[in-house]
């Protein structure tokens, strides 16, 4: 079917996320406010004005009643998602670049970039039921990792936190004592800064992506490396079905690069992998900048892509793909 | 040099005083260069640094001899003389001119020494001034500090050389008997140079030898593929062996900056260009010619670039590459190299002028041999304005004898390209229209198998069309031409034997509107791409000649490099570093079926290894091809062995993964179902776990049902 083309945001995208039900969809992008969309037929609902700077990560609550906003402004804001109101904000030192809610919704990791004299930190904070409650307090800090931390996401049972960002380094963190538990290996790991990480629908693996060109498949409580798969460019954005053994890769050359050469050279395609044989499928095309962010619906039959320019891309795939047999 | 004599006498009178015996010749104390007392270091290329850096102490230092012997009053105006001759040449180290003087009788000794910036100044200098005659008496004798050293150590009396053992070599050419019948080939890609086979019929690369920092600027394989030679700072090396790469042999050649083999590859040429120290003045130029087996220098040509200038007369900048072309064929008998109103043939028996002397020729600008004989194609532009008209002579050497000449006129410029066989050359020839405003091409096509060389003329159905690329069949008798306009130009193919009348040249066909603007044909002739590089993105025809037919279409978008392997059975096509992304090559059978690609990012170089021409004789070759069906069965068979073999490997491999994978998928199942209890705990006793757990078979089925409608009504 042909693609919905969204032309909702002024700036590059930056992170997409549907809700549980997969009847939502929330994206953000470095224009100031984050959108959501009727994920079936591409109609946009609304915005969330309040931010004062670049969005670059979102989540939203199991319920679809809450949304969770981190943004270049120093700011993760709670939204009532069907009002569009803040319910609250914390502040920090530096930017916020990854949010995300622990299973039950009581919890959320929040990741702040190096910023001034801030190291970057990982951060927890206790999510009140009733937002009128709503603390500052962090129930814990992580520090430690060099340079920014691009994904923080929680574990099995929200008894771990796993983190990754520019030092290539995937780390397994206890979430009750911040103590590091696992580091991935040097060898086998990433070579270059990790762009993205997405969880399998069940949370027992996850999906990383790098600039090193590559993405690569962890068991999320042994952090066992079990699959790579390797493209040729540098990867921004992961996705993985829920339905079918497929990933897919979104990437790019560098948006600095892309003027210089013919449109093809940028290859901004979402390149579809076979999970199991890691052998590469096919790829959706459309985009003429690199893309940033992909999200798969939850019954995995559409997904969306989100590019440096500026547009979303929503694909209800066609009957062959789920017929595709390699 | 009376300096250390006089020390050497200290010693020995102190040592005698002391009762020592000095017969040890201190100066045998140190090794001279390449020695190291059969202890093979593995930091060899370290130890020729600090060689160099050692070397380069003296390099720079002159000796003057014969010069007028002056007492204390003259010898500042000696010395301000030889300063003045000497400082015209380069600059002059501060307190670098030493004019020694006797103690006692306080006059000089006759000699001088000049500590110069660089060693090259110090050797234009020598050069320029040995000889120079300052009045009758004092003839200068210049020589290099270092010489004194090297011919000291020559023996007074003659000692017969020491014979050294027969070790028996490596055989060279093991490659060409790999069983499976591959082909090498070389790449460069970041600071590793790899030499892999291509192992078509499994579709992947099979690693022979890998070296990081191989080689400082480039590699390359010499014509029959025995060496694969690499460039360093100090000099060339040449590697190969049975196996593996092992150094066979290096040739000292401070900064050398390109090099070429001879086409038998019995002799290497290296070339450096080095910085003056006076801005105003060229280049200095240093050729060495070395025997690729033994690593002696056989002759060494050093000169300002500007007599190393190709097109003199036009006076072009810069050096064409290689300087010396080569002619005769595989034996490599002659090198010519291209001068000011002359060629200058060297013979390689003797290493001089053939009869002492250059080929005269009036302002020739370009030459070039015939790839298997000894002759010589020039050409010699239109002069006076259109009075003299261009011209194009072939010249048979070792006589000098002119066996055909064309005169051409109003020609703005020309270009040769002979057949890889020598039977025809082809001379395009840019002309002017009578208005002279604009250009149009034609051809003057030579027989030179044939009797009195007959020249025929060939025109383009349409004149004014531009000639983009044009390229003979090797070995065969047609060739291919890409004319017309950019952006989508026509290719022609031409017959050099047409079949109704011979000896005449016929069109075979026109294609039209090709994006392609090169033109690769398949070393055995009948196949060729038609690539367009560059600005058409890299898109590829595969041509079959002889059907007259294509038989693939494809791209490999970028590409910058398309080389054919020796044995014309696959083609590599390349993203080298010019471009930032995409780097790697892909390898193609001979009909466009992409066989596989690999990715390298800073890809530099794809060099098939070169074969030698085949070993058996034209009859036993007539035979094979009589009796082809009988061994391309066995082939056959294996190829089908291999793809079988292939096909089951796969089926395994998958197997294997899907296997593996069902045992995480499984061990997945089981430690969520063990956290369900607490799960839904967290989640303040909500069950519904549904959406980890899902199973989507039937709905699967389902949907294309559904979907199938929509699709049709879309249509509508």
């Amino acid at each position: 079917m042909r693609p919905i083309l969204m032309k909702g945001h002024e700036r590059p995208l930056t992170f997409l996320k549907y809700n549980r039900d997969g009847d939502l969809l929330f994206s953000c992008a470095k224009d100031h406010t984050p959108t959501i969309w009727f994920a079936d037929n591409g109609e946009r609902l609304g915005t969330y004005r309040g931010h004062n700077g670049a969005v670059w990560t979102c989540d939203v609550s199991r319920d679809s009643m809450r949304l969770i906003t981190g943004s270049a402004d120093q700011t993760v804001k709670l939204w009532n998602v069907q009002k569009g109101t803040q319910l609250y904000t914390f502040n920090f030192g530096s930017p916020a670049r990854s949010v995300e809610f622990a299973i039950g919704d009581k919890l959320a990791v929040i990741t702040t970039d190096p910023f001034m004299e801030l190291t970057s930190a990982i951060h927890v904070k206790r999510i009140a039921g009733d937002s009128t409650e709503q603390t500052e307090e962090s129930v814990l800090v992580i520090k430690g990792p060099q340079g920014r931390i691009n994904r923080a996401v929680w574990g099995p049972l929200n008894r771990t936190i796993i983190s990754a960002g520019e030092d290539a380094v995937i780390r397994i963190w206890d979430s009750e004592t911040g103590k590091l538990l696992k580091e991935s290996d040097k060898e086998s790991g990433h070579k270059k800064t990790i762009t993205s990480l997405t969880k399998a629908a069940d949370g027992s693996h996850f999906l990383s992506g790098s600039l090193d060109k590559s993405a690569k498949l962890w068991d999320t409580r042994t952090l066992t490396l079990i699959k790579t798969y390797s493209t040729e460019r540098p990867v921004n954005a992961v996705a993985m079905s829920p339905l079918l053994d497929h990933v897919v890769l979104g990437g790019g050359q560098d948006a600095s690069a892309v003027t210089t050469t013919d449109h093809r050279a940028g290859k901004f395609e979402a390149k579809f992998y076979d999970k199991i044989l890691q052998e590469e499928i096919g790829g959706v095309k459309g985009h003429f900048g690199p893309i940033n962010a992909l999200a798969f619906n939850p019954d995995g039959k559409s997904f969306s892509s989100g590019g440096e320019d500026g547009y979303m891309r929503l694909h209800h795939f066609d009957p062959d793909y789920f017929n595709i047999k390699i | 040099m009376a300096a250390e004599v006089m020390l050497m006498n200290e010693i020995e009178a102190t040592a005698a005083q002391m009762g020592i015996d000095m017969n040890i010749d201190f100066s045998s104390i140190q090794l001279p260069p390449g020695e190291n007392c059969g202890i093979i270091s593995d930091d060899d290329d370290v130890y020729h640094d600090d060689q160099l850096e050692f070397d380069s102490g003296f390099g720079n230092v002159i000796v003057v001899d014969n010069l007028p012997v002056v007492p204390r009053e003259k010898f500042e105006k000696l010395e301000g003389v030889i300063r003045k001759i000497y400082s015209q040449i380069g600059v002059i180290k501060e307190d670098g001119l030493w004019m020694p003087v006797d103690p006692e009788t306080k006059k000089t000794l006759g000699y001088c020494f000049i500590e110069y910036n660089t060693p090259q100044e110090a050797e234009l200098a020598k050069e320029k001034t040995h000889g120079y005659k300052l009045d009758r008496a004092h003839i200068f004798a210049v020589n290099m500090f270092d010489d004194f050293d090297k011919y000291m150590k020559v023996l007074d009396e003659w000692a017969p050389p020491e014979i050294k053992p027969y070790t028996p070599g490596e055989n060279l050419q093991k490659w060409l008997a790999d069983e499976k019948a591959r082909d090498q080939f070389v790449i460069r890609a970041g600071t590793d140079t790899e030499v892999l086979w291509n192992d078509a019929r499994q579709s992947k690369t099979e690693p022979v030898y890998k070296r990081t920092y191989w080689t400082e600027s480039f590699v390359q394989w010499s014509p029959m593929g025995t060496y694969l030679a690499t460039v360093h700072r100090q000099g060339a090396a040449v590697w190969g062996g049975a196996n593996t790469f092992n150094r066979l042999m290096r040739y000292a050649h401070p900064q050398v900056k390109l090099i070429d083999f001879s086409p038998g590859e019995k002799f290497l040429v290296t070339y450096s260009s080095h910085e003056p120290s006076n801005p105003r003045d060229a280049n200095r130029v240093v050729i060495n010619i070395f025997d690729v087996r033994t690593g002696k220098m056989m002759r060494d040509f050093k000169g300002s670039a500007d007599e190393f200038a190709v097109g003199g007369a036009g006076g072009v900048a810069g050096n064409s590459w290689p300087v010396f072309r080569w002619g005769g064929g595989k034996e490599a008998k002659y090198f010519a190299k291209l001068g000011k109103n002359m060629i200058s043939v060297y013979e390689t028996e003797t290493f001089s002028l053939i009869d002492k002397k250059s080929l005269k020729v009036e302002n020739v600008v370009d030459f070039s041999w015939s790839p298997t004989d000894p002759i010589i194609a020039l050409f010699v532009p239109e002069l006076g304005g259109g009075n003299q008209p261009a011209r194009v002579s072939l010249v048979q050497m070792p006589g000098k004898e002119e066996l055909r000449q064309k005169n051409l006129f109003s020609i703005s410029d020309c270009k040769m390209y002979w057949q890889s066989n020598g039977d025809y050359l082809a001379v395009k020839a840019d002309r002017y229209t009578k208005t002279k405003k604009s250009t149009y091409t034609g051809f003057e096509l030579f027989r030179i198998k044939e009797r009195d060389i007959p020249i025929e003329v060939l025109e383009l159905d349409n004149k004014n069309d531009k000639i983009i690329a044009f390229a003979w069949e090797p070995k065969g008798h047609r060739f291919a031409v890409i004319h017309g306009d950019n952006p989508r130009p026509d290719v022609s193919f031409y017959s050099m034997r047409s079949t109704h009348n011979l000896g005449r040249v016929a069109k075979l066909t026109t294609l039209k509107g090709k994006q392609a603007n090169a033109l690769f044909w398949s070393p055995g002739g009948r196949f060729i791409v038609l690539a367009g590089l560059k600005g058409f993105n890299g898109q590829l025809e595969f041509f079959n000649v002889d059907e007259l037919e294509t038989m693939a279409t494809a791209e490999h978008f970028m590409a910058t490099d398309v080389e054919w392997d020796p044995t014309g059975r696959y083609v590599a096509t390349s993203v080298t570093s010019v471009h930032e992304m995409e780097n790697g090559f892909n390898i193609w059978s001979f009909n466009g079926k992409l066989l596989y690609r690999i990715l390298k990012d800073h890809f530099f170089q794809f060099l098939w290894r070169p074969r030698p021409p085949s070993f058996l004789t034209p009859e036993k070759e007539e035979e094979i091809a009589r009796n082809l069906k009988k061994y391309s069965k066995k082939y056959e068979a294996e190829d089908q062995d291999v793809s079988m073999l292939l096909s089951e490997q796969d089926r395994e491999k998958r197997r294997m993964l899907k296997e593996e994978w069902e045992k995480w998928g499984s061990e997945w199942r089981r430690a969520q179902e063990e956290e369900k209890l607490e799960r839904q705990k967290l989640r303040d006793g909500e069950a519904s776990d549904e959406e980890e757990e899902y199973e989507a078979k039937e709905v699967e089925v389902e949907e294309v049902l559904d979907v199938s409608e929509e699709v049709l009504s879309f249509e509508e």
